[in-house]
C-alpha cells in the first residue's frame, strides 16, 4: 500500500498516517476499554462466585479447610429436603415477607398520596419520611430490640398504659415475626414512598382534570386514574421488595441478640438467608450453605416468573 | 466544552445518531400533580408518620444519654440525660468505633468514587458507542442486577481465605466496586442528556476518547454521576452481609461489623451499645441534613427512569 502512494513520504505524512491509525484504532477499541473495569470486577466477584457456588454445593467442603472440596453429588439438595429447619426458614421467610412487604407498600401508597397534595414544609416531610433509610440495619436492630423488650421496652409500657398484657416479643412464632417485620417495614416505607411520589407527579395532569369534569371525587380519582398509571410501578416496588424480603438476614441475627444466628430458641424467625449463614459460618459446612444459597436463587427465579406472568395477565385485562 | 458546532452528518454518524431524546416528563407539582391544598388531616397523618420515622433515631440518642440501669427501669425515659459523654467514650474505646467510623468512611468512599467512575464511562459506551456484543452484555448486566449477595458469599470467603485477607478492607471494597444497577443508570441518564451530535463532533475534531469522556461525558454525566455517588455511599456505608462474614470486631471493623459485635454482647451495656449506634448512624444523618433534598431528589428521579 505505502509503497504504491508514497515511495518518498515526507515526516508530516508519516506523522498524520499514524495519527489516523491512532484514531482509528481509538475509535475501534475504545468501547470494549470502556466496559472492560466493570466486566472485569463483576466476573471476578459477580459471575465467577455465582457459578461457583453451584459447583461448591456439589461438595463436601467445610469451613476449616476451605481448599479441600469432596465430591458429593446431589447429597447437600437431598439433605436439605429432608431438613426441617430449612422448611422452617423458608415457611418463616415467606410469612415476615408477606407482613413486612404488604403494609409497606400500602402505606408507602397512601403516603405518596398525600405528598402529592400541595403542601406546607413538603421537604421536610419528604427527607424526614427517608431517614430511617440512612439507618443501617445494625443500628436500626438494636433501637428497636430495646423498644420491643420484654421487661422494659416501650412497647410493652404503652401497651401496660392501654391496661393489656406485656407480650414476650422474642420468644412468641408470631410477635417476633411482627416485631422484625417492623423493622423492615420502618427502614423501607419512607424510600417506596418517594417511588410512588416520583410516578405520581409523572401522571398527565389532564387526566385528573377530566376525571374532576366527569364528577370522580377525590378516592375515585386515586382508585381510577393514580392506581392504573401506577401499575408497572407498583409492580417494580413488588419485586424489589420480595427480592429484599428474600435475602432478610441482618434485623433476625441481631434481634436475637448474643443467642446466636438460630432466630430465637426454636428458629422462630430464622429466615433462609440466617440459615444459610448458621450453616456456613457457625456450622462450618461451606458446601450446605452453597446449597441453600442456590435453592434461595431458584426460588427467587420461581417468584420472578409468578411476577411476570400476574404482570402479563394485568396488562392483558388493563 | 468543546466542540458545539454540529457536523456534516456522514453515513456513518448518521447511522449511529440516536432517536431525538424523549419528551421532558413535567414533574412540577403546580403542573403535573393535583392542584389541591392538603386539608388538616393530611398534615394530621403526615405528622404522625414522620413522628414515627424519626422517633427511633431521636430514642436512639435518649438512651445513649442515659445509664444501663436507667434503661432497666419503669417508664423507659423519654428525655435525655447526662451520660452522653461518657457513654460515647466507653463506645469509641472499647467498642472499636474509633477505628470502625475511620475504616467505613475508607470503604464506603473508595466504593462510591469506583462506583461512579467505572459505572459513568461503561454508561457511556452502552448509551452512546457502537460495538460488538453490546446488546448480549447489557442484558447480562441487566439480568444480574438483581442477584442476591447470598449467592456469592462461600466462593468470596474461600477466595479471602486463600489470600489470608480476612480483616483486610480490599476484601470488602473490591467485591463492590463496580454495580450493575450503576452501570444502567448511568446508561439511561447519558441516553437522554447527552446529544450524540455532541459526541460526533468532538470526533470530527480529532479528539480522542479519553478527551471525549473528560470534556464531554463527565460535563453532561455529573448530575447523575453525584446521584449516583450518594445513594452508593449511603448502601456501601450500611452494607452488612458481606462485611459480617470477611471482618471481625475485634481485629478491623467497619461500623456495621462493630454493631454487630456490640449487639452480640460484645460489651453488655445497654446505654454504651446505643451510643455505638449513634456514632455509627451520625455521618449520614449530618449527610442527610446537608443533602437531604439532593439525596430525594435523586431518587425520585431514580424512580421514573429505571
Amino acid at each position: 500500500m505505502t509503497a504504491l502512494t508514497a515511495p518518498r513520504a515526507t515526516a508530516e505524512e508519516r506523522s498524520r498516517a499514524r495519527r489516523s491509525r491512532r484514531y482509528r484504532r481509538d475509535l475501534r477499541w475504545s468501547p470494549y476499554a470502556l466496559v472492560a473495569p466493570f466486566f472485569l470486577f463483576f466476573s471476578a466477584f459477580g459471575l465467577f462466585p455465582l457459578l461457583y457456588t453451584g459447583w461448591a454445593s456439589l461438595h463436601r467442603v467445610e469451613l476449616t479447610d476451605p481448599t479441600h472440596m469432596e465430591w458429593a453429588g446431589l447429597h447437600n439438595y437431598s439433605r436439605l429436603w429432608e431438613d426441617d429447619f430449612f422448611w422452617n426458614a423458608l415457611r418463616n421467610t415467606f410469612t415476615i415477607g408477606v407482613i413486612s412487604t404488604v403494609p409497606q407498600l400500602l402505606m408507602a401508597l397512601g403516603l405518596a398520596h398525600l405528598l402529592n397534595y400541595r403542601l406546607r414544609g413538603s421537604m421536610f416531610f419528604r427527607v424526614a419520611l427517608l431517614t430511617p433509610y440512612a439507618t443501617s440495619v445494625a443500628a436500626g436492630t438494636l433501637v428497636f430490640v430495646l423498644l420491643f423488650g420484654r421487661d422494659y421496652g416501650m412497647v410493652n409500657w404503652a401497651l401496660g398504659l392501654a391496661g393489656l398484657d406485656a407480650i414476650d416479643w422474642q420468644n412468641g412464632t408470631w410477635t417476633s415475626q411482627l416485631a422484625v417485620s417492623t423493622i423492615v417495614i420502618w427502614r423501607w416505607t419512607g424510600y417506596n414512598t418517594l417511588i410512588y411520589l416520583a410516578a405520581m407527579q409523572a401522571v398527565p395532569s389532564d387526566l385528573y382534570e377530566s376525571a374532576a369534569l366527569d364528577g370522580a371525587s377525590r378516592w375515585q380519582q386515586f382508585r381510577h386514574v393514580t392506581i392504573p398509571s401506577l401499575r408497572p410501578t407498583i409492580l417494580f416496588t413488588v419485586v424489589v421488595s420480595t427480592i429484599g424480603a428474600t435475602q432478610l438476614f441482618g434485623e433476625p441475627l441481631l434481634f436475637n441478640g448474643a443467642a446466636g444466628a438460630t432466630g430465637g430458641a426454636d428458629h422462630q424467625y430464622q429466615t433462609l438467608g440466617l440459615y444459610l449463614y448458621e450453616q456456613g459460618w457457625v456450622n462450618l459446612h461451606l458446601g450446605r450453605a452453597s446449597a441453600i444459597a442456590w435453592a434461595m436463587f431458584l426460588i427467587l427465579l420461581l417468584i420472578a416468573a409468578a411476577h411476570w406472568l400476574i404482570g402479563r395477565r394485568l396488562r392483558k385485562s388493563g | 466544552m468543546t466542540a458545539t458546532v454540529p457536523s456534516r452528518p456522514t453515513a456513518d454518524t448518521a447511522a449511529a445518531s440516536a432517536p431525538p431524546p424523549a419528551p421532558p416528563v413535567a414533574r412540577g407539582r403546580g403542573r403535573a400533580g393535583r392542584p389541591l391544598h392538603g386539608g388538616p388531616l393530611t398534615y394530621a397523618v403526615l405528622i404522625l408518620f414522620t413522628a414515627g420515622s424519626l422517633f427511633p433515631l431521636v430514642w436512639t440518642a435518649v438512651a445513649a444519654s442515659r445509664t444501663n440501669t436507667r434503661l432497666a427501669g419503669t417508664p423507659p425515659p423519654f428525655w435525655f440525660g447526662g451520660n452522653l459523654a461518657g457513654n460515647l467514650t466507653i463506645a469509641w474505646r472499647d467498642a472499636n468505633m474509633g477505628t470502625a467510623l475511620l475504616n467505613t468512611t475508607v470503604v464506603a468512599g473508595t466504593v462510591a468514587a469506583g462506583t461512579v467512575l467505572f459505572s459513568t464511562i461503561a454508561g457511556f459506551a452502552f448509551a452512546k458507542l457502537r460495538f460488538r456484543f453490546k446488546n448480549a452484555l447489557l442484558l447480562l448486566t441487566i439480568g444480574t442486577m438483581m442477584v442476591p449477595p447470598q449467592l456469592s458469599v462461600v466462593p468470596l470467603y474461600m477466595t479471602i481465605a486463600e489470600l489470608k485477607w480476612t480483616d483486610q478492607l480490599q476484601a470488602v471494597i473490591l467485591p463492590t466496586l463496580v454495580s450493575a444497577f450503576g452501570v444502567f443508570f448511568m446508561r439511561q441518564y447519558l441516553l437522554q442528556a447527552l446529544p450524540s451530535e455532541l459526541v460526533e463532533a468532538a470526533r470530527m475534531d480529532g479528539a480522542s476518547s479519553l478527551r471525549i469522556i473528560w470534556h464531554v461525558v463527565f460535563p453532561a454525566a455529573r448530575p447523575a454521576m453525584a446521584v449516583l455517588g450518594m445513594l452508593t455511599f449511603v448502601q456501601a456505608w450500611n452494607d452488612f452481609f458481606w462485611p459480617v462474614i470477611a471482618l471481625t470486631q475485634s481485629g478491623n471493623p467497619t461500623v456495621q461489623v462493630a454493631l454487630t459485635g456490640l449487639g452480640r454482647g460484645y460489651i453488655p451495656d445497654q446505654s454504651v451499645i446505643m451510643a455505638g449506634a449513634l456514632l455509627g448512624t451520625l455521618p449520614l444523618l449530618i449527610a442527610f441534613v446537608l443533602f437531604g433534598k439532593q439525596i430525594v431528589g435523586g431518587i425520585m428521579q431514580g424512580a421514573v427512569k429505571g
